[in-house]
Order: structure tokens, then C-alpha cells, then sequence
């Protein structure tokens, strides 16, 4: 099996020697992928990206989401996924709130943007996210757009090089969720989210950091 | 039992030509249905089917989920216009019949405790019906649902098999269908010599059924090569 | 009481002491309902239907025009199960009436042909299927009703162009006696006659209809579950093995 080999569900791979299993499943030492994606084999790990599909929350993630209802101790986030995520009152303020006198709608409202991270995932997928990290924030203003979530690591590049371009060129503040949300925001957003569909739709062919600059002018 | 007007195999071929092994012109393709998650069309002959697939998505009401795995769903309908005497739209027996039978067989191909609480819909739709329409369906299906990102243990190839006179065939068109000794659908995992669909009607001896399984299960092979080559050309990805 | 008959599937053994093979106690009476031309009861270990055969007079087929028309349709009574509720038969009612339909139809078990009246007309029997009791296996209990009532149905004299119900001028041609057989299949082991606790977690089964030479007339796979080839052979000899007592209830 090589490298960058296109696979599909019940494509067999090769022989597990006691390595972690990622989109994959295993029939005694045999492991096949579970799912129509890409190869990528290590001594450590096989695992298969997935070309296509819904986000699945995963712990250490950070994402995009949208307050979507007020609770009595948290809000309920819209994630881009089959899964909503819970953010508990805990994890979004640090004072001590009086919840009954106090309307959660004061710290989030609904409709809000926030920029999270994943904090808990259970087995019937009961998803937490939590503000207390350090990158978490609201973003005020701006706008999201939609990608498939396998498609983020190309958008932001190795090492970040690829979303830096954009953010430069176009003088744009933009957050990149793994869930597959961006937020944009700037005068020249419109060129911004041109090119982040660009890489999208152009993920495979080569040449397209080249093909990046060039759009955004030099 | 209804006997053909025309006899359906002459000096060894049989009405639209085709040898008693050989199956119809396939064709299949990926992707049409921009707003779904995952679609394929695929045809044998004439006989068409389309699928889109949705999913996973959140289940509603509640009460319909279930909390260690996930659930899948099936319509199964012909388009009125399908047929020689127009199809009323509404869902009958058949059609309810066929779609329970569907999600059985694509179920046990799919790994439904990957997305708990949820839900992956499948909607067949048959464009044209000249016999084998279930089988061609579960082709799509199998297509779109690998296409849409499901999780899977295998694709799912299905084909028809039966007896008109004496003779064993493969893939039969609708007067086959209609008239047959006997007919029997099939769908499997290829890879694992996995049958997950399986009805027949007619009369067989046992010897008989063993036999069209067998020629049922290289006709699912060479679908199954089909199903993977329309996969792998849509996705093609080039070194970066 | 899930993981309790697991746990006894999984050593091979039933939790109510049968072996693989052995059906459960099985009651028939016919004829007991005055008003249908042909009826049967059937308690399979718990399972009861009735079934009903009606004769009424209509037109044929445009594509047998000489033939009888057979019609079988089945309702799960919301007294046979918490589950069920009143309304219109669901998928699984339909899957019922339709196996049985097909294990009858495809046996050729009636002679249709006897059924022609006169040019347009010819008579239509009405197979129903009344579900009382839901204790596993409805799909062979429901097959041993329908053939149990169809070989004691009569057909009524017609005077008039009309039928006049009571009067019987011969038996419904019936010449053969097809049964299902239904078996599951769970790790590794193949039985036959699940009761209601098995069902739930045997989810691979093969329905095989027999008729009385052995050959194969309906076969239908029930459950998210698979087969092998083996499998399926090993399945039909079961099948056929156990079709011959079925058939000696009839």
C-alpha cells in the first residue's frame, strides 16, 4: 500500500502491527478502511482522511459554532455536525454567576459566533466545548462560510503558511474551525473567502499556493 | 402462474439477445445531486435508478433514536412515468416492502454505531423500470453512501438471477421479470462473501438456487470492480 | 432478559430447553369461523393468527384472463402486542401478508385456472391474516393458517350472478401444501422457531418457502444481518428437513 492511495470502504490495507487504527476497522491482524478517503501510513499510526462527510466532534478540536439556545447553566452551540455541543456556564464565564437573577443572554446570546475548543466527547456523542482556552473568543462582526471539514488542513496550510497568505494579502481577520467554519472579516473578505473556495474545490491539484498568491495579486 | 405470449429464449439467446450469462450495458456515475451529502445514478439497460443520500443528521423525534447507534433509512418509490401503465406516486405494499428490505441490506454493511442518535436517509428513485429495479437501486445506493462519507464495512454489489424454461440467467430485463420460472434478487459484500439481500419467488430445487448463487456472486464481482472504478475516478487526487 | 438468552445462544443452548431444531408446541383447528368460505387458527407456542379466506366475484387480470385472483393481506391486532397500535398495516403487516402471498402464489398451491366463471369473471380469494399474539415466528404460523383455511375452504353456489354465501358447490382446488420454514442464524448455529426473546437479538434469518417435492417457491432474508453461501445451503436443508413436519399438521 502507498502513500497518498486513494481507498474505500473495505479496501484492505495491510497488517496492523500494534498500530493505532484511525477511519479504519480490524479483522484480527487485517486492517481495512472504513471509509472513502486517503492513505496515510506511519509506523506509529494508519488512518484514512476522509474526502467527504459531516464533522465528528473530536476532544482538542477548535471550532466555529453558533449559539443556538439559552439554557439555565450553559448554551447550546450549532457545530456543523449530526452533534450539538453543550457549553457549560462554567466553562464560558469566570466570575460567579447568580443564575437566577442573572439572563445568560448578558455573555451569549443567540446567534452569537464563538471560537471554541472541544473539551469533552462522551461515547453516545455528548459533545462540551469550553471557552477557557486560550485562543477562544466571541467574534464580533465578520461572516462564516461553510467548507467540508476535510478540506480546513489545506486552507490553513503547513505550518499555517496557506491561511497567513490569505490573511495578509487581503488584510483579513479569519478564524479556521475544524468543523469545517470559517470566519471572515475585513474590507477585502470577498477575495479572502474567493480563495478559500478555491483551495476547496482545488485541494488536489498541485501548483495552488502558486495559484493562490497570484489571485490575490502577486 | 403467467405464461410469456413470445417464448423468451431462442436457439440460445434471449430476446433483447444477450447470452444467458451475460448481463446489460452498466452504467454509473457519482455526484449529480449537488445538495446532497452523497448520489449515484446507475443503469442496466434501461432499467434506471437514482439515489441521493442525506446524512449523518440529527434524528427527530427523540423518541426514534436510539442512543448506541445510529439509524438508517430507506424510500424505495418509481416514478409514475417508470413504467408502461403509469405508477400512482403514492407508496404501495411493493414499494414499502422493498424499502424495508433495502435498509436491511445496506445496513448490514454500514457501521451504524459510528453515528449514534442519528440518522443516514436514503431516497431511491427509479427513472426507469424495466426489471432488476430493487438491485440496481441498491447499486446506486451502495455508491452514493461510500460518495457521502458513510462509514462502511464493504460496498454493496447486488444483481438478479432466475430460471425462464430450463435455462439459468443473469440480470433480467422486465418481460424476464414478469415471466420467469423463478427469479431471485441478491445483494453482498464482494470482499467478504457477505450476502445482505436475498429473496426469490418461483420454484427451484435446491441444487438450482446453489447454482445461481454462484453466478450471482461473479456477477456482484464484476459490478463491485465497476462500483470502485467510478469511485476512484471521481476522487482522483494528484500528488502535491 | 437480553443478555440472560445471549448468553445461552452463545453456549448453543434455548432458554426454554428446545434444541436447535425443535419447533414449539404447535395448534391448528379449522373452520372456525361460520361466516368466511374457508378459515384456520393457528398457535404457534404462543403465536396466534387466524386466517380467513372470503370468496367474492370480480373481474380477472387483463394478463390471465382465464385465472382466479388471489389477494392476502394482514393486520397486526393492537391486541397482540404493546407495541402495536390501531391504524393502517405498517411495513412489517405488509412484509407478512406479502411472503405468505408469495410462498402461496409461487407454490402454485391453487389452481387458479379452476377459478374461471365465464368471460370476466372469475372468483377472487381473499386470504386475511388476523394477528392476536405476537410470541415469535408469525411469519410460519401465518403460512400454516393461510394453507390450513384454504384446504378446508369451499366454493359457494352462484344462482343468479349472485353468490349465495352458505351454499357450497365444491372445495377450492388446492394441490399443494407449501410451508415456511424460518431460521436464524447466531454464532454459528442455525434455529429454527425463534420465540419473541430470540427475534430480538437473532438478527440474521432466512424465510424458506417449501412445497411438498421439495422445491423452493419463496425465499426471504429478514434482519441486518448476513449469510454466506454455506450459510444458505445449510439453511435450505434445514429447511426442507423440517418443511415435511410442518406439512403433517396440514
Amino acid at each position: 500500500m502507498t502513500q497518498r492511495e486513494i481507498v474505500l470502504p473495505g479496501t484492505y490495507i495491510e497488517e496492523r502491527k500494534g498500530r493505532k487504527v484511525v477511519n479504519c476497522y480490524v479483522e484480527g491482524e487485517k486492517v481495512f478502511s472504513k471509509v472513502l478517503g486517503i492513505l496515510k501510513v506511519s509506523d506509529d499510526e494508519i488512518s484514512v482522511v476522509p474526502l467527504a462527510g459531516k464533522y465528528f466532534p473530536k476532544v482538542g478540536d477548535r471550532i466555529i459554532g453558533r449559539i443556538e439556545e439559552i439554557e439555565v447553566s450553559g448554551w447550546w452551540v450549532d457545530i456543523n455536525s449530526p452533534y450539538k455541543a453543550f457549553l457549560p456556564l462554567g466553562e464560558a464565564v469566570e466570575e460567579f454567576v447568580d443564575v437566577r437573577r442573572v439572563d445568560l443572554s448578558r455573555f451569549y446570546d443567540i446567534g452569537d459566533i464563538i471560537f471554541c475548543k472541544i473539551t469533552k466527547v462522551t461515547k453516545n456523542k455528548m459533545v462540551q466545548v469550553s471557552m477557557k482556552d486560550m485562543l477562544a473568543r466571541k467574534l464580533f462582526g465578520g461572516i462564516t462560510i461553510k467548507i467540508t471539514p476535510y478540506k480546513v488542513a489545506r486552507v490553513i496550510g503547513k505550518g499555517g503558511s496557506m491561511i497567513e497568505l490569505i490573511k495578509k494579502k487581503t488584510g483579513s481577520e479569519i478564524y479556521v474551525g475544524q468543523n469545517g467554519i470559517i470566519w471572515i472579516k475585513g474590507d477585502k473578505k470577498e477575495k479572502a473567502i474567493e480563495a478559500i473556495l478555491t483551495i476547496e474545490k482545488e485541494a488536489h491539484i498541485s501548483g495552488l499556493t502558486e495559484k493562490i498568491a497570484k489571485m490575490l495579486g502577486g | 402462474m403467467k405464461k410469456a405470449d413470445i417464448p423468451l429464449i431462442i436457439n440460445g439467446r434471449r430476446i433483447d439477445g444477450r447470452l444467458p450469462e451475460e448481463i446489460r450495458e452498466v452504467k454509473m456515475s457519482v455526484g449529480e445531486i449537488l445538495n446532497a451529502d452523497g448520489s449515484a445514478r446507475v443503469s442496466f439497460g434501461k432499467t434506471e435508478a437514482i439515489v441521493a443520500v442525506y446524512g449523518p443528521r440529527a434524528l427527530f423525534p427523540k423518541f426514534l433514536q436510539e442512543s448506541d447507534v445510529g439509524l438508517v433509512r430507506v424510500t424505495y418509490s418509481m416514478s409514475p412515468f417508470s413504467v408502461d401503465e403509469r405508477k400512482n406516486p403514492a407508496p404501495d405494499r411493493r414499494s414499502i416492502e422493498i424499502s424495508k428490505v433495502t435498509k436491511e441490506a445496506l445496513s448490514a454493511a454500514i457501521f451504524i454505531e459510528d453515528f449514534p442518535k442519528a440518522v443516514v436517509d436514503i431516497y431511491e428513485n427509479i427513472v426507469q423500470a424495466d426489471g432488476s429495479t430493487r438491485v440496481t437501486a441498491i447499486n446506486a445506493a451502495s455508491i452514493a453512501l461510500a460518495s457521502a462519507g458513510i462509514p462502511m464495512k464493504d460496498l454493496v454489489a447486488a444483481c438478479s438471477v432466475g430460471k425462464v424454461g430450463d435455462i439459468l440467467i443473469v440480470d433480467l430485463n422486465g418481460k424476464e421479470d414478469n415471466y420467469s420460472e423463478a427469479d431471485m434478487a441478491i445483494a453482498m459484500m464482494p470482499s467478504k462473501g457477505l450476502i445482505t439481500l436475498l429473496q426469490m419467488d418461483g420454484r427451484l430445487t435446491k441444487e438450482e438456487i446453489l447454482q445461481l448463487l454462484k453466478k450471482a456472486e461473479e456477477v456482484c464481482k464484476k459490478i463491485y470492480e465497476l462500483q470502485r472504478k467510478t469511485l476512484l475516478e471521481k476522487f482522483k487526487v494528484e500528488e502535491d | 432478559m437480553e443478555e440472560f438468552v445471549k448468553e445461552y445462544l452463545n453456549q448453543g443452548k434455548r432458554i426454554d430447553g428446545r434444541g436447535f431444531k425443535d419447533y414449539r408446541q404447535i395448534e391448528i383447528k379449522h373452520s372456525i369461523v361460520s361466516k368466511a368460505e374457508g378459515s384456520a387458527f393457528v398457535n404457534l407456542g404462543g403465536t396466534k393468527v387466524i386466517a380467513g379466506v372470503k370468496l367474492d366475484i370480480g373481474e380477472p387480470f387483463p394478463d390471465s384472463p382465464n385465472e382466479g385472483i388471489l389477494i392476502v393481506n394482514a393486520e397486526f391486532t393492537p391486541l397482540s402486542s404493546p407495541e402495536i397500535e390501531p391504524g393502517p398495516p405498517g411495513e412489517e403487516a405488509i412484509e407478512l401478508a406479502r411472503i405468505v402471498d408469495r410462498v402461496i402464489r409461487e407454490s402454485e398451491a391453487i389452481e387458479l385456472e379452476k377459478l374461471f366463471i365465464e368471460n370476466g369473471k372469475v372468483w377472487i380469494v381473499y386470504i386475511d391474516l388476523a394477528v392476536f399474539d405476537i410470541r415469535g415466528n408469525l411469519t410460519d404460523a401465518s403460512v400454516l393458517a393461510a394453507v390450513k383455511a384454504l384446504l378446508h375452504t369451499q366454493i359457494p353456489k352462484i344462482e343468479n350472478e349472485k353468490i349465495v354465501r352458505g351454499e357450497f358447490v365444491s372445495k377450492l382446488p388446492v394441490v399443494y401444501k407449501p410451508v415456511s420454514v424460518t431460521i436464524g442464524k447466531y454464532n454459528g448455529n442455525l434455529f429454527v422457531d425463534l420465540n419473541k426473546e430470540e427475534e430480538e437479538i437473532i438478527n440474521a434469518k432466512l424465510v424458506v418457502g417449501v412445497r411438498d417435492d421439495d422445491k423452493i417457491c419463496t425465499i426471504q432474508k429478514q434482519g441486518i444481518g448476513t449469510f454466506s453461501l454455506k450459510d444458505v445451503e445449510n439453511v435450505l436443508d434445514l429447511a426442507i428437513e423440517k418443511s415435511k413436519e410442518l406439512r403433517r399438521l396440514l
